[in-house]
């Protein structure tokens, strides 16, 4: 087994991870991703989500070793900001080329290092393997090593080329990169008993800094911020801190875990998005430090800090709400931790209409349900005309949601804000919740909208694409209602598993079949929820609405 | 409602404001072998001269009554007279534009008076097309200049029709406010054509000032609209007038042939052109082109995509009436906040301006209401530049005189397709201001108002 292979396998086995602790042992060799579908796949392969992961590392010089297509197409793409140097968005690629391919891309790899070095000098260089080089055999660990050893320098060897798996995987392939060549080569100057690692936190936008001068103020240092705005010798040195925080996203759970394992740094996984998750993990990084003998009082200066800011924030959404008052809100968002971006909009007044649920587990469900009533849309996966009709129907005012189905909102002339990615706000910690009001009201209250809702004067009001989709979907649906037979069809379509593709029909009737009265038997005859087991909750109701099963004795 | 006040400065700092007899020339640099006369002293024409060659980065052909200081005081009839002669004999002019100047009103020539005399005395002038508009410096602006010499060539140089003449159902006299650049009046052009319209632009500065490169030198204007195709304009079936400075133009040639017409106080923006286009679609009985349902969309597209950045601005514009109200009702209905609004005369449309007030002033006051009320965007011509690297905030050129970047005659607004080019310009400007001035950094969101003492990391 290669080491790539075997790293892979490391990856997926994942104590640290809900998920992977959900599958059974042979499921979880398959990996913890979904496979992917010639011809369905739309995400990013396993190189970029290693380049996403360490990019943000400020001062190292990223070098990809392939050809043009993988760094040439991608390059500079991201909204990570820098505190420091700016040769992080500098790209690098070998750009390899036919003779390269034919005789082997090492030497040009080599010289490529070396040009660097001199040219820039940096700290150290990361080395990104793709998939053509990885194809020809390029032993980038053997070039790395020769290159560091010749050079003097942390040549940091990256193997994640594409083909291995989707961006997810990549990410963690990056983590164990970091593990097993940067983390714990080089010692602090100094430490203290208030250093935390960010694991897992990228910087856009430069919205971490609008929870760091909390940090600052408290006195807790950060050691290392894994990945945004690093350098690398502060990830180098991150093994010496006290506690780590890993922000929301599971990308990086292996370098969270394994820190632990190796190193003793205890870990939790908060966010910073939305005010009671800001304060929870504000408490949780004290507590944390705390424990691992920073003074208690730590803990009062925190709670001061929360009050603060909280009062701050409250007082300062309390002006939107008149401007609010009736204004109804469409959520999708799976980065996000939907709930505590939901109590934020409750509060300013704001009605949520629709919330997604697709990446949130069934505690944030709970809540969810707990904070917006029984009635809740809860969004799991829609088709784009789906989500218009939903827009529609709730006469939602806004849609919130990541830049993918942006153009559902857009195109349908509704307001519409971006809150994952490629976002040009900052919207974390307090202040952030409050930035994200304001681009709410800007966004409601633009009088464009009004005028792209105008039909042409020439354009009959009633035959727009919009009308015509609506028309076409209330048609559909009223002809399904007259039939029964497709009414039963359709119903039992619902895709009640995502990452297997379960549907329904598949899961009554196992259950029906073989007596099945808990979700580990629907898996175990359906494979449903043996992927991330998001769809639990439904297979629990679904089991609950069935008759009582006829087979019981017979299992 | 806006409420419109006038600056009660006693010292204009930074004028927005150019004068009226250039907007009143620049008029006549429309008309095909023009030669646009100033009645004044030599520099009132070679001041407004390098302005528009500055502007246009063209030969432009202006001339000077050369009003000595004996001369003002004793009366401008002899230097009326020789400069016309001297102009008609060097240049062989179509056309000879006079407009008047603060020294010539102030001793108060009679300059119609002194053309009938002319007449008299040089028979061949008789029937030669002399227009004269009465345009001093010390009263309106610019745009006032322009207003008032259209106004005047269609009752001087348009034949009267009688009531009952057949007309051209396909001729259109599109009579363009001076805001509108010969890029603007190319791409209407396009889309009367579009319609199988006729248009006769009233003045054509697209024929003249597009700054192409002539077959000929000619000292006079190299093209525009002929005196001949000015005079048959009132067979044309609609006027459409392009600014509420046009008005007055409208209704001269209403009054004069009868010829109905149709204001458009707009064409920057989505509903000002729904407008336009159906009523071109009404008025030649063809349907729209699907040219133009396609730029529709295209605009409807790009309002989309640019609201993010211009949604919320707080708009900072200095311009004349017509531009003010065209580019700041834009913005307006994309999100912006008209919070700084400065222009030059008055206009009934300033009342209508989306701003609580509209300040008759300078670009002093434009940028200390910019400074004030915290504008992150800045629209005037091109004298805005200082104001604009004070202030550091995005600068985007309009109106005249624009002398330090290139291409002001190409600048597009009107249309589906000017409109979308422009907010686009205007998107790219902010978020490239973003990217150059306003990175976050770690301070960003720092505060300094904690009331709690900061504990620096202790060694351990």
């Amino acid at each position: 087994m290669s080491s790539l292979s075997a790293t892979i396998q490391d990856v997926f086995n994942e104590p640290g991870c809900g998920k992977n602790a959900n599958k059974t042992e042979a499921e979880r060799k398959k990996g913890c991703t979904k496979q992917l579908q010639p011809g369905g796949a739309a995400g990013g392969c396993a190189f970029d989500g290693a380049k996403i992961a360490l990019q943000p590392f400020t001062d190292v010089a990223h070098l990809v070793h392939g050809p043009i297509a993988c760094e040439g197409n991608s390059w500079d793409n991201r909204g990570s900001a820098s505190s420091g140097s700016d040769l992080w968005r500098r790209s690098f690629t070998t750009d390899m080329n036919e003779t390269d391919i034919v005789f082997g891309g090492e030497k040009r790899l080599y010289k490529a290092i070396r040009e660097v070095i001199e040219k820039y000098d940096p700290p150290a260089i990361f080395v990104y393997q793709t998939c053509v080089p990885a194809m020809i055999g390029d032993d980038i660990n053997a070039v790395c090593k020769a290159a560091a050893t010749k050079f003097g320098k942390p040549v940091i060897p990256v193997n994640s080329p594409g083909f291995v798996g989707p961006k997810n995987l990549g990410n963690k392939l990056a983590g164990e990169a970091l593990l097993e060549h940067v983390i714990g080569t080089e010692e602090p100057d100094y430490t203290t008993p208030y250093d935390i690692n960010i694991i897992g936190e990228y910087n856009l936008s430069g919205e971490f800094w609008q929870v760091k001068p909390l940090l600052d103020e408290l006195g807790i240092r950060i050691l290392s911020c894994i990945s945004g705005d690093g350098k690398y010798r502060e990830l180098a040195y991150s093994h010496r801190a006290k506690a780590a925080m890993m922000v929301c996203s599971k990308a990086m759970i292996n370098v969270a875990r394994k820190m632990e394992e190796r190193y003793g740094i205890p870990f939790f996984e908060g966010s910073f998005y939305g005010i009671q998750d800001s304060s929870d993990s504000l408490r949780e990084i004290a507590r944390m430090l705390i424990e691992r003998g920073a003074p208690a009082e730590l803990m009062e200066r925190t709670e001061a800090v929360i009050a603060r800011e909280e009062a701050k924030a409250w007082a300062a959404i309390e002006r939107f709400k008149p401007r609010f008052k009736d204004k109804k809100v469409l959520l999708i968002t799976g980065g996000v931790k939907s709930w505590s971006v939901v109590a934020a909009l409750q509060e300013a007044g704001l009605e949520i209409v629709g919330t997604s649920v697709k990446k949130s587990t069934k505690e944030d469900k709970e809540r969810i349900k707990e904070l917006m009533g029984q009635d809740a849309h809860m969004i799991e996966d829609m088709t784009p005309r789906e989500m218009y009709k939903m827009l529609k129907d709730a006469k939602a005012d806004i849609m919130l949601s990541g830049g993918k189905s942006q153009f559902v909102a857009l195109k349908a002339a509704m307001p519409w804000l971006d809150i994952n990615q490629e976002r040009c706000h900052g919207y974390m910690g307090y202040i952030g919740m409050v930035k994200l009001m304001e681009e709410i009201e800007k966004a409601l209250y633009n009088p464009m909208w009004a005028q792209l809702r105008k039909p042409a004067p020439w354009d009959d009001a009633g035959v727009n694409w919009q009308a015509k989709a609506m028309a076409q979907m209330d048609a559909q649906a009223a002809e399904i209602a007259a039939d029964p037979v497709r009414a039963e069809e359709v119903r039992r379509a619902k895709k009640i598993c995502f990452c297997k593709t379960v549907d329904l029909g598949t899961i009554e009737d196992a259950i029906a079949a073989h007596g099945l009265a808990t979700v580990d038997g629907v898996k175990e005859h359906t494979n449903a929820s043996g992927g991330c087991g998001a769809c639990k909750g439904r297979i629990e109701d679904i089991l609950v609405a069935q008759p009582a099963p006829v087979l019981q004795a017979a299992e | 409602m806006a409420i419109v006040t006038a600056s009660k400065k006693a010292c204009s700092v930074n004028p927005l404001k150019m004068s009226q007899p250039i907007g009143g020339s620049f008029a006549f640099m429309g008309l095909r072998g023009a030669m646009p006369l100033l009645h004044g002293s030599q520099g009132c024409t070679s001041f407004g001269l390098t302005l528009f060659v500055r502007h246009f980065k063209e030969a432009v052909p202006m001339q000077t009554t050369a009003m000595s200081e004996v001369a003002t005081v004793l009366g401008g009839y002899e230097n009326v007279e020789q400069a016309i002669l001297n102009i008609y004999n060097r240049t062989k002019p179509e056309i000879i534009g006079i407009n008047s100047t603060g020294v010539t009103e102030t001793k108060g020539d009679d300059v119609e008076g002194f053309i009938r005399l002319i007449r008299q005395k040089h028979p061949h002038l008789e029937k030669f097309p002399l227009v004269y508009v009465s345009t001093p410096d010390f009263k309106d602006a610019f745009q006032d200049g322009w207003e008032k010499t259209v106004a005047r060539m269609v009752e001087v140089l348009v034949d009267p029709v009688e009531a009952g003449a057949a007309r051209d159902l396909a001729r259109v006299n599109v009579l363009p406010g001076c805001h509108l650049t010969p890029g603007d009046l190319d791409e209407l052009r396009t889309i009367f054509e579009d319609f199988g319209l006729k248009p006769s632009f009233l003045p054509d500065l697209a024929g003249s000032l597009d700054g192409h490169i002539p077959d000929e030198f000619t000292p006079t204007t190299i093209g525009g609209i002929g005196v001949d195709e000015i005079a048959s304009m009132g067979q044309a079936a609609w006027t459409i007038a392009i600014g509420a400075q046009m008005k007055r133009a409208a209704e001269a040639m209403q009054e004069r042939t009868g010829v109905p017409f149709r204001l458009f106080e707009r064409l920057c923006g989505l509903i000002p052109n729904d407008e336009f286009i159906a009523f071109l679609s009404e008025i030649s009985g063809r349907p729209v082109p699907l040219k133009y349902r396609r730029q529709r969309g295209q605009l409807a597209d790009a309002m989309l995509d640019t609201h993010f950045h211009i949604g919320g601005r707080k708009l900072a514009i200095g311009a004349e009436p017509d531009l003010l109200f065209d580019l700041s009702s834009m913005l307006y209905e994309m999100g912006a906040e008209v919070a700084a609004a400065v222009t030059t005369t008055t206009s009934p449309v300033l009342e209508r301006v989306k701003a609580q007030e509209v300040l008759i002033g300078d670009l002093e006051d434009l940028e200390d209401l910019a400074k004030a009320r915290d504008c992150d965007l800045l629209i005037t011509h091109s004298h805005g530049r200082q104001a604009a690297s004070r202030l550091k905030i995005p600068f985007y050129r309009a109106g005249f005189p624009m002398f330090d970047r290139l291409g002001a005659g190409h600048q597009l607004s009107v249309g589906y397709r000017g409109t979308r080019d422009l907010v686009f310009d205007l998107a790219n400007l902010v978020i490239g201001d973003r990217e150059a001035n306003h990175q976050p950094t770690p301070d960003t969101w720092r505060t300094t108002d904690s009331g709690l003492q900061v504990v620096p990391p202790q060694l351990h």
